[in-house]
């Protein structure tokens, strides 16, 4: 509104406007300038490394680009082939789906029930918490990708303690058939921070609810099945999204215990290694970019069917 | 608080939920003991696989050595053509560089949501909470092709540089709730004294704010420390690796010749965010839990 005065006067107003633009322009700045002055760090990024980016790769995914000679438009050929004629895209999306599937839901119990052990006004909280907590601040890092790839060797330390009980364990990570299952246990195995989530969640839940529960003689069970379960959805639905999302991405453990490959026999293929390996392997870069905008689109539908859905199960204090 | 509190006057004699028979308890933290063992054996058999002799490394399955030897740390300190004491130095740089552009450029987007008004202000923040949704794949190609044309690949600018820019959008939302909490009396008053926002934000906000500008000043370090992917498509040249770079060559080069120089390489790589870990983990723990 305020511009198309300002234009109107100026337009109209010649010499004498000029002062009055410029204490329209004035009294703006001092509104609003200072906000966009602390925000424009985060615009520069947002228009320079966000936006301007995200509809590049969108051009790009529908191009072949190698780096060197300018993306050359294909028209949906990537698309069409990622479709119909890509065997690791389909190896891929199943190891990604298989990953998701498993650890999410047996982390997120692993989590919810240490974090009942927990809750009980158990002596030594603060330890265990810390103790719990420790492996999700240090799982993402190499060491421990390196460390999981001993343990789970031929060789390694996992079969060393199954042997003392004369079991003779397979080499798990060269193994097509167990290799996704010692990436699932590394995932369990940082379940602290959605403990933390729930810890955070079950102290919300006000305790005269069960009081009011054993009066009424509801056994332990019943009350956990009744009372918490239901007042913890919104914290359960909140951590489900989140490490779903999480296992989605999910790249470094994979590339490096199976040394980039993915394998064997693309058993650890995650969808991030695929795409990595397609940008900087083979340097097919529109190729890669249409990779990228299909993971966006599973994640948003995966995403817009939990809050669909979440209204039938989460339960909402009004 | 108030709920222990609560707990404590109000629970019946009973069945108080909150209290259990010396059985459970004992049963309880037998389950919690068992749990904090097999987590923790891992990682203290690599600490101490890192200090054995060689050839006890995979002899035994006990956690204590027959002896300590740190040959495997001197043998893993140059077990690469460029020394691991350089990959730690590359891995601090970026750290602490990263560190200080998070503050900074996330805690100045956070007072102008927070606290300034402005035309476009809820427009912004929500498309600020949109960018946390988007996987950093699709911006990943654009980002390298723009980089790369800078000449910036094989430094630390593409790693360091995205920071100063505020593109840790989680940490602006971490500091705008922080931010809002902090009474609205204090920055009227200084506005009363002829302060304007600049002074509020160094003078009050800042001061105001230590425990959310450390909780993300540390996030950030062990977020950076541990990083893989960025390092990894930006950094190619030896001379520039970070210690998670320097460890995957390692493993590489040497996969089943040298594992007392990997575990005490790996080892190393730990320390730093187990000393945050350590020290600051209340904040940490707490950091996690008001994310919800």
């Amino acid at each position: 509104m305020a511009t198309v005065q300002d234009s109107a006067v100026a337009i109209g107003g010649g010499a004498q406007a000029r002062p009055a633009a410029q204490g329209r322009w004035a009294s703006l700045w001092a509104k609003h300038g200072a906000g966009y002055m602390f925000l424009l760090p985060w615009l520069i990024g947002f228009f320079g490394l966000t936006l301007g980016p995200a509809i590049a790769s969108f051009y790009l995914s529908f191009t072949s680009f190698d780096l060197i000679r300018s993306p050359e438009w294909v028209g949906t050929a990537n698309y069409v082939r990622i479709a119909t004629a890509d065997p690791k895209f389909a190896a891929a999306m199943q190891v990604t789906f298989l990953y998701v599937v498993l650890s999410v839901p047996f982390k997120l119990t692993f989590a919810l029930l240490v974090a009942l052990l927990l809750d009980r006004g158990v002596k030594g909280l603060t330890f265990y918490r810390a103790l719990f907590y420790l492996p999700s601040l240090l799982g993402g890092s190499v060491a421990i990708a390196v460390l999981w790839r001993q343990l789970f060797a031929g060789d390694g330390l996992i079969n060393s303690l199954l042997a003392q009980f004369g079991i003779e364990g397979p080499s798990w990570i060269s193994h097509p058939n167990y290799s996704i299952w010692t990436l699932v246990v590394l995932s369990v195995w940082q379940f602290g921070s959605p403990m933390i989530i729930f810890l955070a969640g079950l102290r919300q839940i006000p305790t005269d609810m069960y009081e009011a529960a054993s009066l009424d003689g509801a056994s332990k069970f019943r009350q956990f099945y009744k009372i918490t379960l239901p007042l913890l959805t919104p914290v359960i639905f909140f951590n489900a999204v989140v490490q779903t999302i999480d296992a989605f991405k999910a790249f470094t453990p994979a590339f490096i215990i199976s040394g980039g490959t993915g394998g064997p026999i693309n058993s650890t293929l995650f969808y991030t290694l695929y795409l990595y390996q397609e940008a900087f392997g083979n340097f097919r870069m529109g190729y890669a970019s249409a990779l990228a905008w299909i993971l966006v689109l599973i994640i948003g539908l995966f995403t817009a069917f939990s809050f669909l859905t979440s209204r039938y199960w989460v339960h909402y204090d009004d | 608080m108030t709920d222990a509190t609560m707990r404590s006057v109000t629970a019946p004699p009973s069945a108080p939920p909150g209290r259990r028979s010396p059985v459970g308890s004992v049963l309880i933290h037998a389950a919690l003991i068992a749990a904090s063992i097999a987590m923790v054996y891992p990682l203290l058999w690599m600490i101490s696989a890192s200090v054995r002799p060689e050839d006890e490394i995979f002899a035994s399955t006990s956690l204590w050595p027959s002896s300590v030897d740190f040959a495997s740390y001197v043998r893993g300190w140059f077990g690469l053509d460029v020394s691991f004491g350089r990959f730690t130095w590359n891995s601090l740089v970026v750290s602490v560089l990263t560190v200080i552009g998070n503050v900074v450029a996330c805690s100045l987007a956070a007072y102008a949501f927070a606290r300034l008004r402005f035309a476009g202000r809820n427009f912004w923040f929500a498309i600020m909470l949109g960018t946390m949704m988007i996987p950093y794949h699709v911006t990943l190609i654009p980002q390298y092709v723009l980089f790369l044309n800078l000449g910036w690949v094989n430094t630390f600018l593409p790693l360091v540089v995205p920071k100063f820019l505020a593109s840790d959008a989680f940490f602006i939302f971490l500091m705008v709730q922080f931010f809002r909490g902090i009474p609205r009396e204090l920055d009227e008053a200084a506005m009363m004294d002829g302060c304007g926002p600049w002074r509020i934000y160094w003078k009050i906000m800042l001061p105001l704010s230590l425990p959310v500008l450390a909780t993300a000043a540390i996030f950030s370090f062990i977020w950076t420390w541990d990083d893989f992917f960025g390092p990894l498509i930006y950094l190619n040249d030896m001379n520039t690796y970070t210690i998670q770079l320097g460890l995957r060559t390692f493993v590489d080069s040497s996969s089943t010749s040298d594992w007392g120089g990997l575990f005490a390489m790996s080892t190393l790589s730990l320390v730093p965010v187990f000393f945050f870990f350590l020290f600051f983990q209340r904040l940490l723990i707490e950091g996690i839990a008001t994310t919800a």
